[in-house]
């Protein structure tokens, strides 16, 4: 039976590596001209860093981003109150670390994630000064909390296994109502108006918000530009078509001005409220259409299966071509949500302080008037930071995925 | 699966036709075939099988005659074709596995959702049928790790885990390399002795001639010649039928 079959053998690969003179030779110098760029542009990188690293460390303004961090941070939030945002933030912290333990895997990355922003968070609200009336605890116990919550929700999901399933995805469901009511307050607790809120509490709500509540818009869109029937297909490109076709400030503006003279009792909707809901509208239109283009990819032999299977229209489209569609566009919804998080930031033009209007507010105290210079530049390169570890970690979140994605078809 | 009216006609379709906007795919199309017997359909591209075959579970829709499946008649009713669907199973040219699902979950997806099983009997089931096609230990793999001649084998047996009386292949080697078409085809081979009533689209007239019952020819949308496999390749009566054999024996 066996016969002896004689199998060529592998050589290995020529060495390709080259040394480091060489590489520089082969790359930087390898002509006259080359030369003089290598040395000019040599040159204007080490001034501009040296000058730019000099002045951070000169920088007199420095002191007013941190000075104010409260400020920044939840802007005229009652000081007595501030233990709110972090017990909401504990909230999220354990149904992570709980949702990490059961699902692993993708879940585990995006708990990371945000376990790496309460850390950058927790750091900066470590430098919170003392405010007299303070409830809040302080930063790096906060931050140890949470890391305890996150580890200890893991280890006791993978304890349980699946009997916390359906509760965890309930409590998930209730999680946005419920942070919102411990901000806002109500039952028990006493009101904060969201008059009151902003910095970045306001830009995370917001973002959010715009986030959670535009995703089912948008998949229900797309999947309604799809559909056979014409009133529904015709009323979501319609929807789409004319959401697309404007700016967000002039969505922001509409929500602002034209809602309350449209709608009845519509000057007595929430300022804050309006905002979602302009910013909802907007992203919904977009993700509608990045989530169109994962549904066309998906080869029409996918639904012959499915239906010839015996699976109806409702369960092809969650069970075969949703999950498919979305995994195709994981990065380009990454991508939509991360613009999402940053235009939140036009919000100052109607009246609500974010992040930025925040800073703003900041860098125009009457006691920074002495400083030479004036005191902006720090103020937002420091918001600028906080802006960059937010979407930083989302996109590495999202290459995180993609690359799960990737290892489980190869 | 009760043995009474076995001389019954499971398949029956009468003058079935079908146009894609001005062009006539289907002409007259009328063909019967009893419980357990495998037919297998050839004939040159374009010329109407997989069209014919695609309408007996109503991926494609027809437009005059009647279709007639285990005593359920194909209407616009969704309820009558989803209940057909349950009893036939379909393998398509390119397997249509679902990428992003397991081998095990493919296979369970239907049983669990259309025919209300517990994830532990389907799984049973899965493990059964993964066994039969001889692929057992890729079960926890992903379609995109398996070879063609693998997935193809992964796909006939998620059609028969939904246990169906009827199953229908649509050119299921053509897009396989030559030397993963046997395991296929031997599959096929042990499914057809096992009695499972089948109409196969196909070139491979080895596997015509090995299994099949009956032979139907079609070309430009007709069924232009039928018979038993001896009648067929030995003496074809049809001069186009003649031809097509000229050509591919």
């Amino acid at each position: 039976m066996a016969t002896e079959i004689s199998r060529p053998t592998s050589r290995r690969a020529p060495r390709q590596q080259i040394g480091l003179i060489e590489w520089l030779r082969k790359n930087l110098f390898s002509t006259w001209y080359n030369v003089i760029i290598t040395v000019v542009l040599l040159y204007v990188i080490v001034q501009t860093v040296t000058s730019f690293v000099s002045w951070m460390v000169t920088a007199p303004g420095w002191s007013a981003a941190f000075t104010n961090i409260k400020l920044l941070l939840t802007w005229t939030y009652p000081v007595d109150q501030l233990w709110r945002p972090q017990a909401a933030m504990a909230l999220v912290m354990v149904l992570l670390g709980l949702s990490s333990g059961l699902w692993g895997g993708i879940v585990r990355m995006v708990a990371l994630g945000a376990a790496a922003i309460s850390v950058a968070l927790g750091f900066v609200a470590f430098t919170f000064p003392d405010l007299p009336g303070q409830t809040s605890l302080p930063g790096w116990l906060f931050m140890f909390i949470c890391a305890v919550l996150l580890v200890g929700g893991d280890q006791l999901a993978r304890l349980v296994g699946n009997k916390v399933r359906w509760p965890l995805i309930i409590a998930w469901l209730l999680a946005y109502p419920a942070v919102i009511l411990i901000l806002r307050g109500g039952i028990g607790l006493p009101v904060v108006e969201t008059k009151l809120w902003g910095g970045l509490i306001l830009t995370l709500i917001l973002a959010v918000s715009g986030i959670v509540l535009s995703f089912p818009l948008g998949v229900l869109l797309a999947l309604g530009r799809r559909s056979s029937l014409p009133v529904i297909r015709t009323f979501c490109v319609l929807y789409i078509e004319l959401i697309r076709g404007v700016p967000l400030v002039t969505v922001l503006f509409m929500g602002a001005l034209l809602l309350p003279l449209f709608l009845p009792g519509g000057e007595s909707i929430d300022a804050l409220v309006r905002a979602v809901i302009a910013v909802t509208l907007f992203s919904a239109a977009y993700l509608a259409e990045n989530v169109r283009g994962g549904l066309q990819s998906i080869p029409k032999g996918q639904v012959e299966a499915a239906r010839a299977l015996g699976l109806n229209v409702v369960q092809t489209t969650l069970l075969i071509t949703l999950p498919q569609a979305l995994r195709a566009v994981v990065p380009v919804l990454v991508g939509q949500f991360i613009s999402l998080f940053k235009d939140t930031s036009l919000v100052v033009i109607i009246g609500l302080v974010d992040l930025l209007g925040a800073a703003q507010n900041i860098v125009g105290q009457p006691e920074w008037l002495g400083t030479p210079g004036g005191v902006w530049r720090e103020t937002f390169l420091v918001i600028a930071a906080i802006y960059w570890v937010f979407s930083f970690t989302m996109s590495r979140i999202s290459k995180r995925i993609e690359d799960q994605i990737a290892r489980s078809r190869h | 699966m009760s043995g009474n009216g076995s001389n019954e006609p499971i398949i029956i379709c009468e003058n079935v036709n079908k146009w894609y906007g001005n062009f006539h795919a289907l002409k007259d199309v009328s063909l019967r075939v009893k419980r357990g017997e495998v037919v297998v359909i050839c004939g040159p591209s374009g010329s109407g099988k997989s069209t014919f075959i695609r309408t007996i579970n109503r991926l494609e829709e027809h437009q005059e005659g009647r279709i007639i499946v285990d005593g359920i008649e194909m209407t616009n009713d969704i309820r009558n074709i989803d209940a057909i669907r349950r009893e036939v199973g379909m393998v398509f040219q390119q397997f249509n596995l679902f990428p992003h699902l397991t081998v095990l979950q493919n296979i369970t997806l239907a049983p669990i959702w259309v025919r209300k099983k517990t994830r532990k009997e389907a799984e049973a089931k899965a493990f059964e049928l993964l066994e039969r096609v001889g692929i057992r230990e890729q079960a926890h793999k992903y379609p995109g790790q398996l070879s063609g001649g693998q997935q193809q084998r992964v796909a006939i047996a998620r059609a028969l885990a939904m246990e169906p009386r009827i199953m229908l292949f649509d050119e299921p080697t053509s897009a396989l390399d030559p030397e993963m078409v046997k395991e296929v085809l031997d599959v096929m081979k042990t499914l057809a002795r096992s009695g499972m009533t089948m109409l196969c689209v196909t070139h491979e007239m080895g596997f015509a001639r090995e299994v099949s019952d009956r032979i139907v020819f079609m070309d430009q949308g007709q069924i232009v010649e039928e018979g038993t496999p001896d009648q067929f390749f030995t003496n074809p009566r049809n001069e186009r039928t003649k031809l097509f054999l000229s050509q591919i024996l």
